[in-house]
């Protein structure tokens, strides 16, 4: 158990800047994911708390230590590869062991953890096989439990369910969760799957080029967007984006004036989710131009102001192409953004939580 | 490729070409295997043939079984200790070459150095370069160093033959196990060298084996360094260059089938690296 806190780590590859300046602070047993697309540098990241790659500049320290200089073995953790990395010499047995063989635990101590980590992943009967003779879903189990034999103070996982089909991958994450939230295993995950991110994690911190954008829990980062990146990156359809002329002390947007618009000096930029929206009299209005049935909801793609405008409505209003249709948010749910950094000019009205960056 | 049938049934136009072009394919296919099988063929046939029926003719058509030629050729005097020498310095080049090829391999499989290309590059025009310009100098060097009409001695220059394949073979071994299962062994607790010695090293031994016994046969078929460098610790292939106009039939023959046949089973055992020696994936 440790807490690990990355203080201004920058790399570069040659001319290409991976990574500018991250901080992150990750708590005891909590559980962050790093999000982003490829590219993003959260691989890069997550292999310098390794110690797979070395910072450029900056320092990581792992329960209380500073590990900079220290190769892989001597951090006290652990690593879920992508391609599961199960060795292929060795039977489940041997690759779940070998980090304990390594620290030379008695055979008889390695016996009885291999058993216990592998009834929690319920692997028990692949023991004496080999890596060919797993299933991809297997591998998978083996790499974690792999990965949990050595009890480290720190997980750090790879995109580890992102080889698998979309069913198992459903499958394996609600049991993942399960076995670590037991564990309380201070654990980094990282992945591009934002469906993922949300349903696993304590803490979301989102990548883009390089730089973390906003770490937060989930609910935080989805309803309050510290950027328009996080806004159009997270939730899918992601959030809608008009232009704002001030006016006053509010803002029109596509013709309906907004009265509570930020009174802050810079350009605006409107936001909001595409679920926010109800049919009203008087607000957005604009023509309808797809209407695609999703089951329990309709996702309705309009028209607004030559902008293109999602929204998510009940399946019992009846909506046709063609048609014009009048939307006013919900109370509380619009964003504002300044237009030209991106950035939110909307007060966070959930607490910080403890553990918040 | 899965369904010829019925492409061909759907475009009969293109059925004539391909067909008439798979029977070129198979009309060079048989030629080339004729032409290696053939000497192969008329000299094993000889080496088992008894001393008279090697000189006969015509032959007569079922090939014989008898070891008259090669007890013959056993006891020939020079012969039992000129194939002692070659598996000696064939040994020897194979141990050299694992010795220092697996290092190389390693280094351009795993880091990115720069003039890493240029290494490659570097190490296949060794071969490029001719060796009979290098006989004399090498000669007199190795008189000076000491190193003249010795096992070690040859078997250094073999080894140079011998390297560029080794290293080339077991930089693509080394390439094909995935970098993950090294890094995985690191962060569970090994270092560099342990890792490798507990992960790499299990997964490539059959194809470090397979480029040594590659090392072996070039070295066990190599003559001109081995005429050149060596007069009282001949290889079998130096013995029998020299005595070739004095030697009789039989034993030409024989000691022909005693050279090419292990070279011809060793690399019928390792043919799948040697594949990947260019490029070709040896999963």
């Amino acid at each position: 158990m440790a807490d690990i806190d990355i203080r201004q780590v920058a790399k570069r590859f040659g001319n290409h800047q991976a990574l500018h300046a991250v901080n992150l602070t990750v708590a005891d047993g909590e559980f962050v994911v790093l999000l982003g697309a490829s590219g993003s540098g959260k691989t890069t990241l997550l292999r310098i708390v390794a110690g797979l790659e070395k910072a450029s500049h900056g320092t990581v320290i792992i329960g209380g230590r500073r590990v900079d200089d220290l190769p892989p073995r001597r951090r006290g953790i652990a690593m879920v590869f992508q391609n599961y990395a199960v060795f292929p010499h060795m039977t489940v047995f041997d690759n779940i062991g070998f980090g304990l063989a390594m620290q030379k635990v008695p055979a008889a101590e390695i016996e009885r953890r291999v058993r216990r980590v592998a009834e929690l992943l319920h692997i028990e009967e692949l023991l004496k096989r080999y890596s060919g003779q797993l299933s991809g879903g297997q591998r998978q189990r083996v790499a974690v439990a792999r990965a949990l034999a050595v009890e480290p103070a720190v997980l750090l996982m790879d995109e580890p369910l992102s080889n698998l089909d979309a069913l198992l991958r459903l499958e394996m994450r609600a049991e993942l969760k399960g076995v670590l939230q037991e564990s309380r295993t201070t654990t980094i995950y990282v992945t591009h799957d934002q469906v993922e991110a949300m349903s696993l994690a304590d803490r979301i911190a989102v990548m883009h080029e390089g730089r973390i954008v906003q770490a937060a829990p989930a609910t935080e980062v989805y309803h309050h967007p510290a950027t328009r990146f996080v806004g159009g990156f997270i939730g899918n359809p992601p959030m809608n984006f008009l232009p704002a002329e001030r006016e006053g002390e509010g803002a029109r947007v596509a013709g309906h004036l907004f009265r509570d618009a930020p009174a802050a000096d810079a350009a605006l930029l409107f936001g909001i989710r595409p679920e926010d929206l109800v049919p009203a009299g008087k607000g957005l209005a604009g023509r309808v131009r797809v209407v695609e049935p999703l089951g329990p909801h309709q996702l309705v793609t309009m028209d607004l102001a030559g902008h293109l405008f999602r929204v998510v409505l009940d399946n019992d209003l009846a909506v046709r192409p063609g048609e014009t249709l009048t939307l006013a948010p919900r109370p509380g749910r619009v964003r504002w953004f300044d237009a030209d950094s991106g950035v939110s000019l909307t007060q966070t009205t959930q607490p910080e939580p403890a553990t918040g960056a | 490729m899965t369904s010829l049938a019925t492409t061909e049934a759907e475009a009969p136009a293109r059925a004539e070409p391909r067909r008439s072009g798979r029977l070129l394919m198979a009309s060079a296919v048989a030629v080339l295997v004729a032409w290696v099988l053939v000497p192969i063929y008329l000299l094993v046939v000889n080496a088992f043939g008894s001393v008279a029926a090697v000189s006969a003719w015509p032959k007569s058509l079922v090939p014989e079984f008898d070891l008259s030629s090669l007890a013959f050729f056993a006891n020939y005097a020079g012969v039992p200790r000129a194939l002692l020498n070659s598996f000696l310095v064939a040994g020897l080049t194979m141990v050299m070459s694992i010795g220092l090829g697996a290092p190389a391999g390693y280094a351009l499989a795993r880091f990115r150095f720069p003039g890493a290309n240029l290494f490659r590059l570097a190490v296949l025009m060794t071969r490029a370069f001719p060796l009979p310009l290098l006989a004399l100098p090498l000669t007199v060097l190795f008189i000076r160093v000491g190193l003249d009409d010795t096992i070690i001695g040859l078997a250094l220059v073999h080894t140079t033959l011998a390297m560029p394949f080794a290293v080339l073979i077991m930089a693509s071994l080394f390439l094909s196990i995935p970098e993950e299962l090294e890094e995985a062994a690191w962060t569970l607790g090994c270092s560099r060298l342990s890792a490798f010695r507990k992960v790499v090293l299990p997964l490539a031994l059959p194809g470090i084996a397979a480029a040594g016994i590659f090392a072996f046969v070039i070295s066990w078929n190599e003559v001109f360094a081995a005429a050149v460098l060596t007069i009282e610790n001949k290889t079998l292939t130096a013995f029998l260059l020299q005595s070739l106009d004095v030697s009789p039939l039989p034993l030409k023959f024989a000691g022909g089938a005693v050279l090419i046949v292990p070279a011809l089973l060793f690399l019928f055992a390792v043919r799948k690296y040697l594949f990947s020696l260019w490029g070709i994936a040896n999963r």
